[in-house]
């Protein structure tokens, strides 16, 4: 539709006519509102498993491979298991992971940024070690140390923890150079205020926006890494449901038996994507440099 | 500009280095006793001494590094335990499948995300911007293996367009090759598509307002020409270093997209490697993974001055 | 009396934003002739940059509206025009030239590909033809070893050469008017003599009109013939521009005038004089004369009533919009 040049009065009145109601939060921000909404509902789906989802370790050979039903919501796999009551329990592996990747990733990447952005040996030697690190593709990083350790959470957390924390280093790093040229940073040096309290009120504050945005881009990429190692085998043990190894164990029935591959699989395509728009619209609302291009 | 590129040739040296380093280190630092857990439950202790013995691991660790990276440097990638084939020969019966899809899928992803994002920023704020947007973010949330199966379900199964699995090399024909390629290609590009959609939009976002567009529309210049030849090399830049980055995504997704489309290239051979857990496999993989990612990026910083001219080193 | 060149009739330009609708431009009529030099000026804001910008329909697309007004050229109202006639009309026909030269070319484009572009999309050229033409641009703005030159990019000039090319680019396909927007603001004080000599210079030799827009009235009082004084979007004073400065009529234009500073030697400087008070807010629409809350003869009635231009008795070609002209001019 081509704009004409010359606006009517009718079209002015009804730009001036449009005032913030209520609702408008929401309005403005849909797609944070709706990716909270979905993860809370997820969330609370997974605390209450016990309650609303049945036994994901039941084997029922007379059921299996059945399709969705009143019994079954999301059907049955090829070992009559409950692919809802595994769902459910899956979604208790993806948070988890997803949560705990990200709160020690960003620990240890605030903890060596910090580092680097302050003493300059410390940051050569840190951001070469972080390049070398980056350039393993993460995926690989983690089947190589799970090939290598014992099966276990606190393995895996690691395995997808370590590949993740080039990118906050880099991030916190970022910051920390850039608040460090602000003038009142250099005011409160030039004052003999203590580098601790330095970091504590200037430096810390600066790095916790864009972190915290960063934080759920990494739980995001987090629950598909685990998701993807457990397909391939490497990640959560098939005696705990998780959607990775749901999918990797359903491979051979996708035609018979599609609700077991794509249950788990568009559950876990929810969670991530209400994950990264959550992400979307902090970074909206915390970064407003950005806000105004995306 | 001589002197650029040394430095940055030493530097990719270093980073590779630390590469191999790390890798080797992983194998010998891990807890537990790394030729036991090769070995699994069930070797007896002979199995488990002969294992560490053909990895080397009971020389002093500066020893084996030294002897290891001569290796590598000598295109002796080690051998595989389960094969006793050597790794750089499985690797190179292996590649032609993965360079077949990670070439397509680049070539069709780099079209098609840059079509995308010039087009979103073109229009910014229309419904059509919005719904390159939503999908973005969807492609970028959906995980391989998701996209994959659905694909062949929707494709292969229910319509049968298309092959459901399996590859053909390019010597068979083209037709059969490209078909084959088609739905692996789309799995593994969905991500990559996503990304660089997303960054060529919000660079050309930023491009577009600039000044000197403001005089390009003054001349008098149709919209074509504006966005490509005035906007699109200005964005150039921050588009083609999230190019380089996102190979990591690429490679990732190699081994998935092989695994459910069962295509015999280097990822099934890495999968496979995984629950023998030959390790030498994985090793010689990720070696070769990291050196094109850092190549990768080392192309990506070069061209850099291709680009901009006031970027000269 | 020639037939105008272009004539804005009655333009009014709307920018929305989330906050409101701003009035830049509010009912401003204006005519440029063949071959004249018109100034508009007026401080930040006043709606002097819009109205250039309306002219060649160059709005931000979603924000800035043209809502009402004819704007002719030649004949033509350029508000009728589709997107594809309007680009016939720029570069071409009316050129403009921008007040930022370090930021207005493009960084990746040679010089030489950049002028030589206007030529090989308005006039069909050859590439080699325009690249010829591109070259004598070059020369004809005094840029040294032409030839060269147009293989090097913006940041390889200086900021005055820059505008230099800026120019070189805009006459290169002989517009009839050249519309320049602060051209020298952000270059220095003696590379503004140059380029504005140059500007002339080019003026004589291609016959073009030039429209200056700028905040400086010294600049006006050395090239232009007339002068339009712009306020909160609208003119409020016109005249030639030896008339302007000896019997300025309207008391914005006085404040303007006396608030320049001044050091006549052995007589001890005096204070600058301001305007008191700010420019009303073009948010809302403005009741009477928009500069009543700052004007020293302000009556009551200058409140309600928003004064027409009107003839200054006398002086032809001089117009101001004021009530209480007479009592302005008697003072």
């Amino acid at each position: 539709m081509r704009e004409a040049a010359v606006l009517s009065p009718a079209a002015i009145e009804a730009h001036r006519a449009r005032r913030r109601g209520a609702g408008y939060f929401v309005r403005r921000n849909p797609t944070l509102c709706g990716g909270i909404i979905v993860l809370a509902c997820v969330a609370l789906a997974a605390l209450i498993a016990p309650l609303i989802a049945g036994d994901p370790l039941a084997l029922k050979p007379a059921d299996r491979l059945s399709p969705p039903s009143h019994a079954h919501p999301f059907g049955t796999d090829h070992l009559g298991r409950d692919v809802w009551a595994r769902t459910v329990y899956g979604a208790r592996v993806s948070l988890t992971v997803g949560l705990a990747v990200s709160a020690i990733s960003m620990g240890i990447g605030l903890l060596i940024g910090l580092l680097a952005g302050f003493s300059k040996p410390v940051e050569r030697m840190v951001m070469r070690l972080m390049d070398g690190l980056m350039a393993i593709p993460a995926i690989l990083l983690a089947v190589a140390l799970l090939s290598l350790s014992k099966a276990g959470a606190v393995v895996v957390v690691a395995a997808i923890v370590i590949p993740e924390i080039p990118r906050v280093v880099r991030l916190v790093r970022s910051v920390v150079l850039g608040v460090r040229e602000q003038p009142y940073v250099e005011a409160a040096v030039a004052s003999g205020t203590k580098l601790a309290k330095i970091l504590w009120r200037h430096i810390l504050p600066a790095t916790l926006p864009p972190l915290i945005v960063q934080a759920t881009y990494i739980s995001a990429s987090a629950i598909l890494i685990e998701a993807a190692l457990s397909f391939l085998g490497a990640g959560t043990p098939p005696e705990i449901p998780s959607w990775g190894n749901m999918i990797a164990s359903s491979r051979l029935y996708l035609a018979l038996a599609p609700w077991t591959i794509f249950c788990p699989g568009l559950a876990l395509a929810a969670v991530v994507l209400a994950v990264n728009l959550v992400g979307d619209g902090l970074r909206d609302r915390l970064d407003p440099r950005i806000a105004r291009r995306m | 500009m001589l002197a650029f590129i040394v430095r940055r040739l030493a530097s990719t040296v270093l980073v590779m280095g630390l590469v191999g380093v790390f890798i080797f280190l992983l194998l010998r630092l891990s807890p537990g006793d790394p030729a036991a857990i090769i070995a699994g439950d069930n070797a007896t202790p002979a199995q488990i001494e002969a294992i560490r013995t053909s990895l080397g691991l009971n020389d002093r660790l500066v020893v084996q590094f030294a002897h290891w990276a001569a290796r590598v440097l000598a295109g002796d990638l080690g051998i595989s335990i389960f094969s006793n084939v050597p790794v750089a020969t499985l690797i190179g019966q292996r590649i032609g499948p993965t360079l077949s899809l990670a070439a397509t899928t680049l070539m069709l992803a780099l079209a098609l995300a840059l079509a995308a994002g010039v087009t979103a920023a073109w229009k910014a704020g229309s419904l059509l911007d919005r719904v390159i947007m939503i999908l973005s973010v969807i492609g970028f949330s959906l995980p391989v293996f998701v996209v994959g199966y659905l694909l062949i379900y929707v494709f292969a199964v229910t319509l049968h367009w298309l092959p459901v699995q399996g590859y053909t090399p390019l010597s068979e024909g083209v037709g059969p090759w490209a078909r084959h390629l088609v739905l692996p290609s789309c799995a593994l590009g969905l991500a990559y598509v996503a990304l660089i959609a997303r960054i060529t939009r919000a660079a050309m976002l930023d491009v577009l307002a600039e000044d000197y567009m403001r005089t390009a529309r003054a001349k008098g210049v149709a919209t074509g020409p504006m966005l490509l030849k005035h906007a699109l090399k200005n964005a150039g830049v921050p588009i083609i270093t999230i190019v380089g980055i996102g190979i990591a995504l690429l490679i990732g997704g190699v081994v998935i997209t092989e695994t459910v489309f069962n295509i015999p290239g280097i990822g099934r051979l890495v999968v496979d490697a995984i629950s023998k857990r030959d390790y030498p496999i994985i090793q010689g993989v990720i070696l070769l993974f990291s050196g094109v990612y850092v190549i990768v990026n080392l192309l990506v910083d070069l061209s850099y001055t291709l680009l901009d001219p006031r970027i000269r080193y | 009396m020639t037939a105008p060149l272009l004539e804005v009739q009655n333009l009014s330009t709307h920018f929305f934003t989330e906050d409101g609708v701003t009035r830049a431009v509010d009912g401003l009529s204006l005519s440029i002739s063949p071959h004249e030099t018109v100034g508009i000026v007026g401080e930040s804001g006043c709606g002097k940059t819009v109205t250039a910008l309306s002219i060649l329909r160059l709005l931000p697309p979603r924000m800035g509206r043209i809502i009402g007004g004819r704007i002719l050229f030649e004949g033509t109202d350029l508000l009728t025009l589709s997107e594809r006639q309007m680009r016939d009309v720029r570069g071409n026909r009316i050129a403009m030239i921008f007040q930022e030269p370090m930021t207005s070319l493009n960084p990746v484009l040679t010089v030489g590909h950049q002028i030589a572009e206007s030529v090989r999309i308005h006039r069909g050229a050859s590439r080699a033809a325009a690249r010829m033409r591109a070259r004598e641009m070059l020369e004809m703005v005094k840029i040294p070893d032409a030839a060269r030159r147009l293989e090097d990019y913006p940041h390889q000039f200086s900021g005055g050469m820059r505008q230099r090319v800026m120019i070189a680019m805009a006459l290169a396909c002989d517009p009839k008017i050249l519309i320049a927007d602060e051209p020298t603001t952000a270059l220095d004080v003696t590379i503004q003599a140059q380029v504005l000599k140059l500007m002339l210079e080019l003026k004589g030799k291609t016959g073009a009109a030039i429209v200056l827009i700028t905040h400086d009235l010294g600049i006006v009082a050395e090239t232009c013939q007339r002068v339009v004084v712009m306020y909160a979007g609208r003119k409020v004073e016109e005249a030639p521009v030896a008339e302007l400065f000896a019997r300025p009529a309207h008391p914005y234009t006085r404040g303007l005038l006396t608030s320049i500073a001044r050091g006549k030697a052995g007589v001890g400087r005096k204070r600058l004089h301001e305007i008191p008070g700010i420019v009303p807010s073009l948010r809302d629409p403005i009741q009477g004369c928009a500069f009543a809350a700052r004007c020293p003869f302000a009556a009551m009635r200058c409140r309600s009533e928003a004064p027409e231009l009107s003839p200054v008795a006398g002086q032809p070609g001089h117009t101001a919009a004021c009530l209480r002209l007479s009592t302005v001019l008697a003072s």
